[in-house]
């Protein structure tokens, strides 16, 4: 078997006293979709941030090609280029246009030319529908157009993984597909990704292995079509209880 | 109509005198503002570390300059430091001194509140897009923080011009001493002219304020 893209091993998170993550560890193989699903407050969130180490951890390690992400260390930058993240709030620059959100790490942390960035910059946000948005400021964009921005300004960066924490969380109904079919696509082109989300249907469709979080553990690590039929943990099936309704009359 | 004494001002130079203590007042806000924005940023990013020496260092200095009327802060630096310190401070040094140490306190606790109110994922999507910390300040923060800053900074400049006004009282020939010298000398011939001159350095300020607050509804419009 190949070498993972991704080894955690033994993650440890604590907020004080508080254990939020317990001795986590899994492997994510080149091109694999995982999504990752538990209660809020599991930790899930807090996993994908200490992945780009925007949390410091406090036990275990986390490799990416055999290197490890460590919090405040100096290769962090040449790290973090190499993990694209998205998150739930909108996190674009409200200062800069859609065009130099998107150029700004590129031109400033990667040094490449501005006329090559714009190009694939362009064509990113035509794939996603929003090239005629890319002088439009953030606050002229709805949630779901942000949402696709923000992760045309990850794509541009060339990031081996994708990490999307509960990226449709924020947005009204009719604006979750529009998000949801950006990533559906990039799962179709072979991109490794981590997904935090709420969406039980979308993650059935997309995930290639659903991490199921619950107190801080990785409680059941399987195929989807498992999961969601014949889930083996009593936390688990509590968990997916919650999508279904039994009808009132 | 009564007579305003409006007709001193177009005796000899005293209209080119007056413009001329115009501009010392406006050459002492001048300089002062340009020194007290940077050391206002600068301060106003020190305020916002978590160091409890630092931050009870800056609040004391803060507090200190913001409670003291500013006359007597030029009264100190001007007559204070001469005997006690031996230094021979000009009035207009003084003033400088003084309305920097005053915008950079003011600033700086600008700077702190518009630093703390920008929301913390700004800070995090720039990490995640391996900005570096001096990067994410540079791109990111301080140009969101300065279009939060405009508007107040601007209010902090219009009050530091007024205030020029008080370094008459450290023998700085500004324009409203100017206007006083006028009037005095003027006193027989003209007594009414005290109204027209005070009136004449009213639309003065008027129309040195007016223009920046004019500059800050513009900027805070475009960056909106």
């Amino acid at each position: 078997m190949a070498e993972p893209l991704l080894k955690i091993e033994h993650l440890t998170k604590k907020f004080e006293n508080n254990i939020v993550l317990d001795d986590i560890s899994f492997d994510v193989a080149q091109g694999e979709v995982i999504v990752v699903v538990g209660a809020s407050g599991c930790g899930k969130s807090t996993l994908l941030r200490c992945i780009n180490a925007l949390e410091p951890i406090q036990g275990g390690s986390i490799k990416l090609h055999g290197e490890e992400i460590v919090y405040g260390s100096k290769n962090l930058a040449k790290m973090r280029q190499q993990i694209g993240m998205v998150f739930q709030s909108y996190d674009l620059f409200p200062h800069k246009n859609v065009i130099d959100n998107i150029l700004l790490a590129p031109m400033k942390v990667q040094k490449r030319k501005k006329s090559e960035v714009r190009e694939e910059a362009m064509e990113l946000l035509r794939r996603v529908g929003l090239d005629d948005k890319a002088e439009s400021y953030p606050r002229q964009l709805s949630g779901g157009q942000k949402q696709r921005v923000a992760i045309v300004r990850a794509l541009c960066m060339h990031p081996v993984m994708l990490l999307f924490d509960e990226v449709t969380a924020a947005l009204d109904p009719e604006m979750v597909r529009e998000v949801l079919d950006v990533m559906l696509s990039l799962a179709k082109q072979g991109r490794t990704m981590i997904i935090v989300t709420h969406e039980m249907q979308f993650a059935r469709a997309i995930a290639d292995r659903i991490l199921f979080i619950d107190k801080g553990k990785i409680v059941e690590d399987t195929d989807p079509d498992t999961f969601f039929e014949h889930p083996a943990s009593d936390r688990a099936k509590q968990f997916l209880n919650i999508f279904n309704f039994e009808r009132s009359k | 109509m009564p007579d305003l004494g409006l007709d001193v001002l177009f005796k000899g130079k005293n209209m080119l005198r007056l413009l001329g203590g115009l501009w010392v007042a406006v050459k002492i806000s001048i300089i002062s503002v340009a020194l007290s924005i940077p050391l206002g940023i600068l301060l106003g990013i020190v305020m916002t570390w978590k160091n409890p020496i630092i931050k009870a260092v800056t609040r004391v200095y803060l507090e200190f300059i913001r409670i003291m009327p500013q006359l007597v802060l030029l009264f100190i630096v001007f007559f204070g430091t001469t005997r006690t310190l031996g230094w021979d401070v000009s009035g207009e040094l003084a003033s400088v001194i003084v309305f920097t140490a005053w915008g950079t306190a003011e600033m700086g606790d600008l700077v702190r509140g518009a630093l703390i109110s920008i929301p913390k994922h700004q800070y995090e999507s720039s990490a995640a897009l391996a900005l570096s910390p001096a990067q994410t300040y540079f791109y990111i923060i301080i140009p969101q923080t300065v279009r939060r800053l405009i508007p107040l900074s601007i209010n902090l400049i219009t009050r530091m011009v007024k205030t020029t006004s008080l370094i008459l009282m450290i023998g700085v020939v500004e324009v409203l001493k100017v206007a006083q010298q006028i009037i005095e000398a003027n006193r027989m011939t003209s007594p009414n002219a005290a109204f027209g001159v005070y009136l004449v350095v009213l639309i003065m300020y008027f129309l040195i304020c007016w223009p920046i607050s004019m500059l800050a509804r513009y900027l805070e419009k475009k960056w909106r």
